[in-house]
């Protein structure tokens, strides 16, 4: 009798059920579409920065540069800026020097890697240096002793190095790249003159395996090709971080045990805080970042459409739901309102409240299941329609033409160095996951529940002798 | 039976009251057929639904069968209905989207009675007053006369001591009235119930064994002269 009832009352108000029904599929629809869509530009914002801080990074840890240093930088060329000034080099002297300086961060000691690494809900730790190799060629022009601009008479070339802890290659820069030719690093090769070159640097400069690339003066040997997913912005020659510690600089002075970033994978994403909290005890003059850091240095496009999904997005497929489970049961309540006599005769042939109550909320439930169902498709819908029209957004990771950042330098070679931004194009997909599913399916029979809860009430109240006497 | 003793039931109105019930004594014997009359208002049907256990009085009691329903739970006085008492309106009140056998079954589901056996008593009852061709005809497809046939088969099907009939002829044409009447008569007289009709035409009234009449919400009953039927024993169910 359950069911019978049930489906000829829903087939009765067809017309109010369909409409409650799609009032809900709307709600739940939306809610999957912005979700998947969430999920899409998470994914690009991840692929981007996994590009930077490679696969498996769940934090960085880094070292403010210290205050002041930046004037004694200018990578390297401290001495020849003076010699150019007071006429200690003769004017037409061809210049040509290569230097391999730490021009964004401060530095930390070797062992701090080893003392991360050691640290509760740590999974492993590794590493790196991020420099920058700049090459000044040139003539010394004829300027007067202490003044004038040197930066007309010089070209400037530089490319980013990354020193790699060969040893543990799962973590850093070089974690997320497919080798295309050649072969990338062993842990043998820590003292090698090895190095990976980026696959679109080495299209720029024609460059392959078996090829050798200048680095900080050092020549090395290309063994292998990197590609890093779409969406990085890569260093452009991988060397080993011996190596690097070895010819690298900061303001002047050696890079021996040192690193300037240390990379951090947790025991798993539950653990992130209490690994921030750890390191932060352990180093703490250290900046600390995790993937939340990191997204939000990522602006462009990627980062508007990130905060349009997460902001009016969730907002907007919040209040649409809240709107359909409101509609859903002012319809139901509305409908019990019909059907009092129906339910007061109902309880005078001896049917108790609760049976009355049941039938109201299989009935809304009902309803809510359907709903569901047409909201999972809508929000497939919504989802391939975003995967289809596949969107391009673009993400920018650095400054952009400001001022030079701390640790660069100022004077005349700072003046030729800039920290350029890098935009990268990310396509936007919308992938819709089971727990997306599944959190449409409860939220289609909560739905129903809801607009049952407030019907079955009504139906509860109604005292048999005043639904009798109501006249319709 | 039914034993009434200083029924009073007010109503609030507004600022004002209504007395529908002013202390109504009453008896009602096993299988007696007592008929209520009066003007529009005066609590004939208000009385019915205190018999029915629909309303409790805001005085007196109201015994059935030595148990006080006016002091009863809501859930005990549900089972009651649910066994005992059999009602039927002026309005028919079928479910209008379930066919006649289908309503006829509403009645026994509180009685936990499996479908099958359901469906074969709604069936048998449908038969006995007449229906037995209409059995999935929705409510809109059947005549006045006929939906009230199928109230008085969903009424009866459970058996019950009791038959409450509100208005049971008000909406039905005079030719309609008598069939509907002679069928409760019959009905009456093979299952030996205690009914209780509430009607304002005397023809119906005057097929009854007593005659109850409402004045402003005070009751006074007389025999009836010229019902020479009695009930039989009431048969034991199968």
């Amino acid at each position: 009798m359950f069911f019978t009832y049930l489906r000829r009352e829903l087939r009765r108000r067809l017309r109010q059920a369909t409409f409650t029904a799609l009032g809900l599929a709307v709600g739940i629809g939306l809610v999957i579409t912005v979700t998947a869509a969430s999920d899409g530009v998470k994914n690009g914002q991840a692929a981007v920065l996994h590009s930077l801080y490679g696969v498996g990074t769940d934090i960085t840890v880094t070292q403010p540069p210290v205050a002041g240093a930046s004037r004694a930088t200018t990578f390297g060329f401290r001495q020849q800026i003076q010699a150019f000034r007071h006429g200690q080099i003769a004017a037409g002297t061809k210049i040509n020097i290569n230097n391999l300086v730490n021009t964004q961060y401060g530095t930390l000691k070797s062992s701090s890697v080893a003392a991360v690494a050691g640290l509760h809900d740590v999974r492993s730790a590794a590493g790196g240096l991020t420099l920058n190799d700049v090459t000044v060629t040139g003539t010394v022009p004829a300027v007067k002793s202490g003044s004038g601009s040197l930066a007309s008479s010089f070209t400037t070339n530089s490319f980013t190095v990354e020193g790699v802890d060969v040893s543990n290659t799962s973590l850093g820069a070089l974690s997320a790249a497919t080798m295309t030719a050649g072969t990338g690093f062993t842990p043998g090769e820590a003292k090698a003159d090895d190095a990976v070159i980026d696959s679109n640097y080495a299209q720029q400069n024609k460059l392959k395996a078996g090829n050798t690339v200048a680095v900080g003066g050092t020549s090395f040997k290309v063994i292998g090709i990197a590609r890093v997913p779409q969406g990085g912005s890569p260093p452009d020659v991988y060397i080993p971080l011996t190596r690097a510690q070895a010819i690298g600089k900061t303001s002047g002075a050696s890079l021996s045990s040192k690193v300037n970033t240390i990379y951090v994978s947790a025991a798993s994403a539950t653990t992130i805080p209490a690994v921030q909290t750890e390191i932060a005890r352990a180093l703490p003059k250290s900046t600390i970042t995790d993937q939340d850091n990191l997204a939000s240095q990522v602006s462009g496009s990627l980062a508007s459409a990130s905060s349009l999904a997460n902001n009016l997005g969730k907002w907007l497929s919040v209040a649409v739901l809240i709107a359909a489970f409101l509609l859903a049961s002012l319809l139901t309540m509305a409908a019990v309102a019909r059907r009092v006599r129906e339910f007061g005769t109902l309880k005078a042939l001896g049917w108790p409240s609760w049976r009355i109550i049941r039938q109201v909320m299989g009935e809304s439930i009902t309803i809510g299941i359907i709903g569901g169902a047409a909201g999972v498709a809508l929000g497939y819908g919504g989802a391939a329609l975003i995967g289809k029209l596949a969107p391009k957004l673009s993400a920018t990771v650095g400054t952009s033409g400001a001022a030079p950042a701390a640790g660069t330098g100022g004077g005349v070679l700072g003046s030729l160095l800039r920290n350029t931004p890098h935009t990268v194009s990310v396509t936007l997909t919308a992938p819709v996951t089971i727990s997306v599913i599944v959190l449409a399916v409860l939220l289609a029979i909560a739905g129903g529940l809801i607009a049952g809860i407030f019907g079955g009430w009504r139906a509860a109240r109604l005292r048999p002798a005043a639904a009798l006497a109501k006249v319709e | 039976m039914y034993k009434l003793s200083g029924v009073v039931k007010n109503y609030k109105k507004g600022r004002g009251t209504v007395h529908a019930l002013q202390g109504v004594d009453l008896v009602i014997d096993d299988a007696e057929w007592l008929a209520i009359q009066g003007p529009t208002g005066h609590g004939k049907s208000t009385l019915l639904q205190i018999l029915g256990g629909l309303d409790r009085p805001s005085a007196g009691t109201v015994d059935l069968d030595g148990v006080n329903l006016s002091r009863m739970r809501e859930s005990r006085l549900t089972k009651v209905r649910a066994r005992s008492i059999g009602f039927i309106f002026q309005t028919f009140n079928l479910i209008p989207t379930l066919n006649a056998a289908e309503n006829v079954e509403v009645a026994l589901v509180p009685l936990r009675v499996s479908g099958s056996a359901r469906r074969a008593r709604a069936e048998q009852a449908l038969l006995s007053v007449g229906l037995g061709d209409r059995l999935r005809h929705l409510p809109s497809e059947l005549s006045g006369g006929q939906q009230q046939r199928v109230a008085i088969a969903r009424a009866l099907v459970k058996e019950p001591s009791v038959l409450l009939a509100d208005e049971p002829t008000g909406n039905l044409d005079e030719g309609t009235r008598d069939e509907i009447i002679d069928l409760l008569e019959n009905l009456w007289v093979e299952r030996g119930l205690t009914m209780v009709l509430v009607t304002h035409d005397s023809t119906v009234a005057s097929r009854a064994q007593r005659l109850g009449q409402m004045n402003d919400g005070r009751l006074t009953v007389t025999p009836v002269s010229g019902q020479a039927r009695q009930p039989g024993p009431r048969p034991t169910l199968g």
